[in-house]
């Protein structure tokens, strides 16, 4: 069996769980058995809906208490769920990333942190994962009987397949948890960068905080998150969760906008794994137009006013 | 108060990643090392000012690593640190390497284990969750602050879009990230003491090694940029829709 933790927040199953539900049953499939989902907490979600991912059953503890994250908690179910399990999948998110490694100890199961792809069965068991922060893959061989795999958002398509899943009650009483939550922060209504399809993103050629609305104009239109390079950060232009590159947060979109971006190689790290790179830089030489597949030597100031209006008009179309 | 910093040796971010022997290692030659910048920014200069705050607290640090490792073992005790402890030992393996520093670490009896929330070369982010579950102790991940309150830590985390504040129990282990400290620059006299401090050498203890590197493989390369005029951006919205079909 394949088992996927199925991860939540805010009452809501998070996107990322859809491909790493998808990315389970697939690795079922070719290994012949079924996947099954673990969901923990409370959700006002549809859990039967996950089958349409590929799972045949999802076991469930909807505790409330489960709603406060320890990861400590979270390893002893999931632990006792996986008895069976031959692979555990997570997102490699900061959930997944808490839990996972806690869960290889206490399973004795080889962990590969950041997959790209699915494991190669055709000598043992490998799978390629990002090293240098996405600078290169490392295909990593697992020599444990157990296996588990956190996947790399946005690397693996969501497939549906209209099914339901079975739901099962965990017969489990959790420990306490040693970890409380006090509050909680969301940035509500913005899509969560590490998940976003579209990011539009800004560097110091901007010159401040007051011309982002170009921005995050452009990013409400598209639907995109917003990033920013790490001196823009840095100088509290914008939140520090904005900053990607080697040194902050690495994403793989389908579309990276970057304006005003020189494209070090700190920067190149943590976005070169984006399908489609889009540069705007009035520099000719600046090294992002190398890693880009589109661009415009331009003046951001007077290109992205019309880029905004294209994309307007293309939407009312 | 007793602190254990764990740090690690990493590549330079500005050097060239190339592979040998037929793509199975990582070509090391013209390679600068540095401490990994999580554990180096984040991880060691919080735990300093920790003790800067406190001075009878007791910090030590741990790499696990073979000789080449001292040069930046010794860079972390010129920023701060009473000693520091290398366990003599080369995998690239994460549950040996936690399997080496919850050893070490059982011994010394510490209150608070700090990590980076990731190494820039592997990208693991698993040693401080292996490492308090071999010491059945509670983890906070991503930490972007950490402040003490009396016998508890009270840690704010990074979350899917957005922040959480925690708060646990000491014993524990936390994982450091941007947020939690500014990054210092060693003076002289950092420098001078720190070749005085006690770097011990330990062996390592008997661990297996759950993965294996089997070979690396470079990201295909980009077959070139189209440019579009800046006197018609219209035109790369209409290239983005109908040739890329990104939106
Ligand atoms: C150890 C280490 C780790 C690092 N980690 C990261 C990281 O994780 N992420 C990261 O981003 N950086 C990181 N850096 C910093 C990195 O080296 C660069 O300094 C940084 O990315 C530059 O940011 P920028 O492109 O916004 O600014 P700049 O380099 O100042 O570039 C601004 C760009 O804007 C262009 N520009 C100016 N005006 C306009 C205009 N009107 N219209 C259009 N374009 C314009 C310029 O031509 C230029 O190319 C790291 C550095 C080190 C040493």
């Amino acid at each position: 069996m394949v088992l996927v933790f199925i991860d939540q927040q805010d009452g809501h199953i998070k996107k990322s769980s859809f491909e790493a539900a998808s990315y389970a049953a697939k690795i079922a499939e070719i290994t012949g058995t079924t996947a099954e989902g673990i969901l923990l907490g409370t959700v006002n979600d549809e859990v039967a809906t996950l089958g349409n991912y590929g799972l045949t059953k999802v076991h469930t503890l909807a505790e409330a208490n489960l709603n406060n994250f320890d990861a400590q908690v979270y390893t002893k179910i999931i632990a006792a769920a996986a008895e069976t399990a031959d692979v555990v999948v997570f997102s490699n998110n900061t959930t997944g990333k808490a839990i996972a490694p806690r869960l290889s100890v206490r399973l004795k199961a080889g962990l590969i942190a950041g997959a790209a792809a699915l494991p190669d069965l055709s000598n043992g068991f490998t799978v390629k994962k990002t090293v240098f922060s996405g600078k290169a893959f490392a295909n990593i061989t697992v020599n444990t009987a157990k296996k588990i795999i956190t996947l790399n958002p946005n690397s693996f398509n969501v497939i549906t397949t209209g099914g339901t899943a079975e739901v099962v009650a965990l017969n489990m009483t959790p420990d306490a948890p040693k970890v409380q939550v006090v509050s909680t922060d969301l940035v509500k209504g913005e899509v969560p960068l590490g998940e976003a399809d579209i990011v539009v993103s800004g560097g110091r050629g901007l010159k401040g905080p007051e011309n982002w609305g170009m921005i995050t104009d452009l990013a409400h239109l598209l639907g995109a998150a917003t990033a920013c390079s790490r001196p823009v950060a840095d100088i509290n232009w914008r939140p520090h969760h904005e900053h990607v590159g080697q040194t902050g947060l690495a994403i793989a979109p389908n579309l990276y906008i970057a304006v005003g971006i020189s494209g070090a190689i700190q920067h190149l790290a943590g976005v070169n794994r984006s399908k489609t790179i889009v540069v705007i830089n009035k520099d000719p030489e600046a090294p992002f137009f190398k890693a880009a597949d589109y661009g415009i030597v331009g003046d951001a100031f007077e290109v992205m006013p019309k880029i905004i209006a294209a994309v307007k008009a293309l939407k009312a179309s | 108060m007793k602190i254990l910093v764990c740090i690690s040796r990493t590549p330079d971010t500005t050097a060239k990643i190339t592979f040998s022997d037929n793509n199975t290692k990582f070509e090391t030659a013209g390679v600068q090392w540095i401490i990994n910048p999580y554990d180096e920014w984040y991880a060691l200069v919080r735990a300093i000012e920790l003790k800067e705050a406190d001075p009878t607290t007791i910090l030590h640090l741990i790499n696990v690593g073979g000789a080449e490792s001292e040069p930046i073992i010794r860079k972390a005790l010129a920023l701060g640190g009473d000693e520091a402890i290398r366990v003599n030992t080369e995998t690239s393996d994460s549950f040996n390497i936690a399997s080496q520093i919850a050893a070490v670490a059982k011994e010394g009896g510490y209150d608070l284990i700090f990590t980076g929330k990731e190494t820039i070369d592997y990208n693991g982010s698993s040693i401080g969750g292996m490492v308090a579950e071999m010491l059945d102790l509670p983890y906070i991940s991503h930490a972007i602050k950490f402040d003490l309150d009396g016998a508890n830590a009270v840690v704010v985390r990074e979350i899917d879009g957005g922040e959480e504040t925690d708060k646990a129990s000491l014993p524990l282990v936390v994982s450091c990230q941007k947020g939690m400290a500014e990054q210092r620059i060693p003076n002289m006299k950092g420098i001078m003491g720190a070749r005085t401090k006690s770097l011990k050498v330990v062996e390592a203890v008997a661990a297996e090694d759950y993965t294996s590197i089997a070979s690396f493989d470079l990201p295909p390369a980009k077959s070139g940029v189209k440019l579009v005029s800046a006197e018609n951006p219209e035109e790369l919205v209409r290239l983005l829709h109908e040739e890329a079909k990104v939106f």
